[in-house]
């Protein structure tokens, strides 16, 4: 069995503007099963990390427990990494971007890890609105003990060994924008076109960017009958939109076909150009988008793409008014303020 | 893109680039991988089937295939030593004759006559006489080997390896004539020969026809004509100081015997830059290691003799000028004419065919240019019972171009003896593809790709070679560095095959390839087009792409064969096997098919 991944590249690999060519964003050797779309996933993130010019070291990975919150050791070897308790990722996540604001926080979950054991705390992240890109690989099943159905698996769904699951699934988006979201997507790991754009808009997005990627378990759920096989999704995907992300300063090249297109600005001034897919949603609307998601539902299809997104969010530190700097790059002077200080301060309380 | 045919052998012949490189297409990652198991005799015998001379081109050869290898195309890599592990399985092996032809053979009672006993005629012999040709070499010298025995010198070449192999010709029951020198093709024809092969080679030097020349003849030689008489042991000195003329492979082993029969002050002046000189960049290194300065961008002038005695020689400095299109010329640079001391010189400014001893009445048609006319597949010449290789048939090239001009020569005599059309009923290749798959994640070859750089032949001290022409130069790979250099190897011929019905496009392949040779996009109608969108696009377009047929997404496989590790990790990554990792196994048919046991 190969362990080592060849050193050479291609000699001819392009630099991005910060001079990396896109082996600087990768990890170890993946020790997933062949095929699996967790793979797929990681090799977006490092394309998407790549592509925005991204100095690793401003990156922390964080995740929990399961197959895809191994990944993180197959993406970023150089940005800083935590594989927390089974479900408690969101909890590292608030602390460590409450000690240091100026870090991109990018978590990893699964379907179990957020959507069983760790749902009490992936709701709580998502209503407190935390600066961080949120990917659940969603594949319905517990792949790391053999295949159970998770509580993402469709109602109606047949697993390996031919049961059929009798639970309605909860549907991770939805939940996300009913909970407050400002950024919601939905994706499909065997779509790179679709899932790099949004993982670029995902980092730049000033709040909570969710996104749900479903992905599927080649070894345990990609049987006939199952509903997050390859060959499912394939068949019942419908993209809301086709997406490029644009970043600052760049001129849009593409050309949309007149009234389809929609452009959203980005706080820093970079934009994420969509052209509609989808008939009657407006991806700046939650209730259409809830709608949008509903329809799809009932038809069976499983929507992807941007569902709906809020530019003009205010993160968790400017609701609780935190400091504006890492808590690390704090000083005495900003930290033991004085004696004059501390009377003013005790003079309001009289 | 129209999906690539894989069926056509071509197609995966050609990834294999050093075995597609070679004149003779050895195949050269099978014998590597044999060196790298111990298994010398076996590495040999691969190579004595192709290429003849194992032991021989081991040392000499002028390696096409390592400026082919992938390994090169690689960042700051250097290709595998390719020619000199041919050495270490010529060195190392056992007792070969067991698994040779062995004489004698039933007899087909056709008679073949072979002039010149070179590299291209003992191919010749070597491919016809197990099918039971009797075989007649004709040739001047004493013994056989040509040009591998009268002009590479005995540092590079010792003599007791070239016996070896030539030997292992000649007593495949051969007729040897040796000693006898060939005057007219008419009375060959005569003897009633069922077939001729013409491999007299390329055996008349040119000469320099400067002021001077005539008077300080008894001082100025033609380069391969000294070599032939120090080979023959009738030169044995030469003086102190010595010029040698000529920037070829022929120079540099002039430049190099000079300093070991008593040159001091040995020089080689060329006409050329330094860099556009014709002799291989390694033989270069070799002349300049013993002490021997190139003196680029000299023109001779006037061979300088005074009182009947040679002094030297004046040459007149030139610049290369270069126009629009690349074609250059050596201008004058103006400055002083230059004057080089000597006491000999040797002109090695290249070497033309000769074909005083052909009857030009015999229906064998000659070119302007005094060539004879020969066909470029069947080798055969105007008149139907001589054919022509190696040297004689297109001018001077090398010892495996010889070789592989003899399999095909052997190949259209052995077809014409049978009354078989020479162009249409040529064999086909022998080509085999097997999968190498052991397990999940195992293959039946060594996958691993090693970081190592070139490992360089250890060479005996200078002091010590340059005392006898005889002492061999480079000592060739040990058995351990011989499995380092084998191990670098990439395994080109460990072939990518890809099914398009089993492929899942999970995308796997291609996000774990290392070098991003792989990519799933919208098919184009134009293989540029299609280049420019792949995730690195493929600017070397001697490499191929592979193109599969659609997939369920209406997307198609695009793997850019350039860079290719042949690691096997596509196919690890691959849930459903669409990827598999296949040996190719390509083989030029030769005439006498049980050439190898």
């Amino acid at each position: 069995m190969s362990y080592i991944r060849p050193k050479f590249r291609h000699p001819e690999l392009p630099k991005n503007k910060l001079g990396y060519s896109v082996d600087f964003y990768e990890g170890a050797l993946s020790t997933l099963c062949a095929g699996c779309g967790h793979d797929s996933i990681s090799a977006g993130v490092i394309q998407a990390c790549y592509e925005s010019n991204i100095e690793p070291h401003r990156v922390a990975k964080l995740s929990g427990i399961g197959c895809s919150s191994k990944t993180p050791a197959y993406f970023l070897s150089n940005s800083h990494g935590f594989n927390s308790v089974h479900g408690r990722m969101p909890s590292v996540a608030t602390g460590a971007s409450l000690a240091n604001r100026d870090l991109i926080y990018f978590g990893v979950s699964g379907d179990g890890d957020s959507a069983s054991i760790g749902m009490g705390q992936f709701v709580h992240v998502v209503r407190r609105n935390l600066n961080m890109v949120y990917i659940v690989m969603n594949n319905g099943c517990y792949g790391l003990t053999k295949g159970q159905d998770s509580a993402t698996a469709d109602n109606g769904s047949k697993n390996k060994s031919g049961n059929v699951n009798l639970f309605e699934a909860i549907d991770m988006a939805s939940l996300a924008i009913e909970l407050g979201a400002t950024f919601v997507a939905q994706s499909f790991s065997g779509d790179k076109a679709q899932l790099v754009p949004l993982i670029k808009a995902a980092i730049k997005h000033p709040g909570f960017a969710f996104i749900n990627v479903i992905s599927p378990c080649v070894t345990f759920n990609n049987n006939v009958g199952s509903t997050k096989s390859y060959d499912y999704v394939r068949q019942h995907v419908e993209a809301t939109s086709t997406i490029d992300f644009v970043p600052e300063m760049a001129e849009i090249t593409t050309s949309y076909e007149a009234g389809t297109s929609k452009k959203i600005k980005m706080h820093d001034g970079s934009s994420i150009q969509l052209s509609k897919l989808e008939k009657d949603w407006d991806p700046m609307d939650r209730s259409s988008a809830v709608n949008a998601m509903l329809r799809a539902k009932a038809k069976g299809e499983l929507l992807t793409g941007l569902l709906y997104m809020n530019p003009d969010t205010q993160d968790l530190h400017h609701t609780l008014n935190t400091s504006d700097v890492p808590l690390n790059t704090l000083t005495k002077k900003e930290l033991c303020p004085g004696s004059k200080t501390l009377a003013d301060i005790n003079a309001e309380y009289r | 893109m129209k999906p690539t045919d894989i069926k056509d052998p071509e197609y995966f012949h050609k990834v294999v680039d050093c075995q597609y490189a070679c004149p003779a297409h050895t195949p050269v990652p099978q014998y590597i991988r044999l060196i790298a198991e111990g298994k010398y005799s076996e590495a040999y015998m691969i190579n004595w089937d192709s290429n003849v001379f194992p032991g021989v081109l081991g040392r000499t050869c002028d390696r096409p295939c390592e400026p082919a290898c992938r390994r090169g195309r690689l960042a700051n890599e250097e290709p595998v030593a390719i020619c000199r592990l041919k050495r270490v399985a010529a060195d190392n092996k056992l007792d070969v004759t067991g698994f040779m032809p062995k004489a004698p053979f039933k007899s087909n009672s056709k008679k073949v006559a072979l002039i010149g006993a070179g590299p291209a005629a003992l191919t010749v012999a070597r491919d016809l006489a197990p099918e039971g040709y009797e075989i007649h070499i004709y040739d001047e010298q004493k013994l056989g080997g040509g040009f591998m025995r009268s002009q590479i010198p005995s540092f590079r070449l010792p003599e007791t390896v070239l016996n070896e192999e030539v030997n292992y010709i000649l007593d495949l029951g051969i007729h040897q004539h040796f000693n006898t020198y060939v005057s007219s093709l008419k009375e060959i024809l005569d003897k009633d020969y069922d077939a001729i092969f013409v491999g007299t080679g390329a055996p008349k030097g040119r000469d320099l026809l400067l002021p001077g020349r005539e008077e300080g003849a008894a001082h100025i030689q033609i380069g391969i004509n000294w070599l032939s008489s120090v080979a023959f042991e009738h030169t044995k000195k030469i003086g102190r100081k010595v010029i040698v003329l000529g920037g070829g492979n022929t120079a540099m082993d002039c430049c190099r015997t000079a300093r070991r029969l008593g040159g001091e002050q040995v020089k080689v002046l060329v006409r050329s830059p330094f860099a556009d000189m014709k002799a291989s960049p390694w033989e270069k290194e070799d002349a300049q290691h013993e002490d021997i300065p190139i003196m680029d961008n000299h023109v001779p002038k006037t061979f300088v003799v005074e009182d009947g005695k040679l002094k030297g020689m004046t040459f007149e400095k030139v610049k290369a000028v270069y126009d629009d299109k690349g074609k250059r010329k050596l201008v004058p640079s103006g400055e002083a004419e230059v004057f080089v001391e000597a006491d000999d010189v040797l002109i090695a400014v290249g070497q033309e065919n000769s074909f005083p001893w052909i009857e030009r009445d015999l229906g064998i048609n000659f070119d302007e240019w005094g060539m004879p006319v020969v066909d470029e597949k069947t080798f055969a010449s105007s008149h139907p019972k001589v054919f022509f290789g190696g040297d004689a048939a297109w001018g001077p090239k090398n010892v495996i171009t010889a070789v592989a001009h003899g399999h095909q020569a052997a190949i259209s005599i052995d077809l014409m003896c049978k009354t078989k059309n020479l162009l249409t009923e040529r064999p086909s290749p022998y080509v085999n593809l097997v999968s190498q798959k052991m397990g999940i994640h195992e293959w039946s070859y060594d996958n691993e790709v090693v970081n190592d750089r070139r490992y360089v032949v250890p060479q005996t001290a200078k002091k010590v070679a340059l005392l006898n022409r005889k002492t061999e130069v480079e000592l060739g790979f040990d058995p351990f560095h011989g499995f380092k250099e084998a191990e670098r190897c990439l395994n080109c011929d460990v072939q990518t095959v890809f099914t398009e019905n089993k492929c899942i496009e999970c995308d796997a392949c291609m996000d774990i390839c290392p070098t991003a040779a792989i990519s799933f996009v919208t098919n184009k109608e134009e293989e540029k087009d299609l280049r420019a969108i792949l995730k690195v696009p493929a600017h070397n377009l001697s490499q191929d792409l592979y193109v599969s047929d659609v997939l369920p997404t209406k997307k198609v496989m695009v793997k850019d064969e350039n860079v290719c590790l042949h690691c096997g990790l596509c196919a690890e990554r691959c849930p459903t096997s669409a990827w598999d990792m296949q040996k190719f196994f390509y083989n030029i048919t030769k005439a006498g098919k049980n050439a190898i046991k």
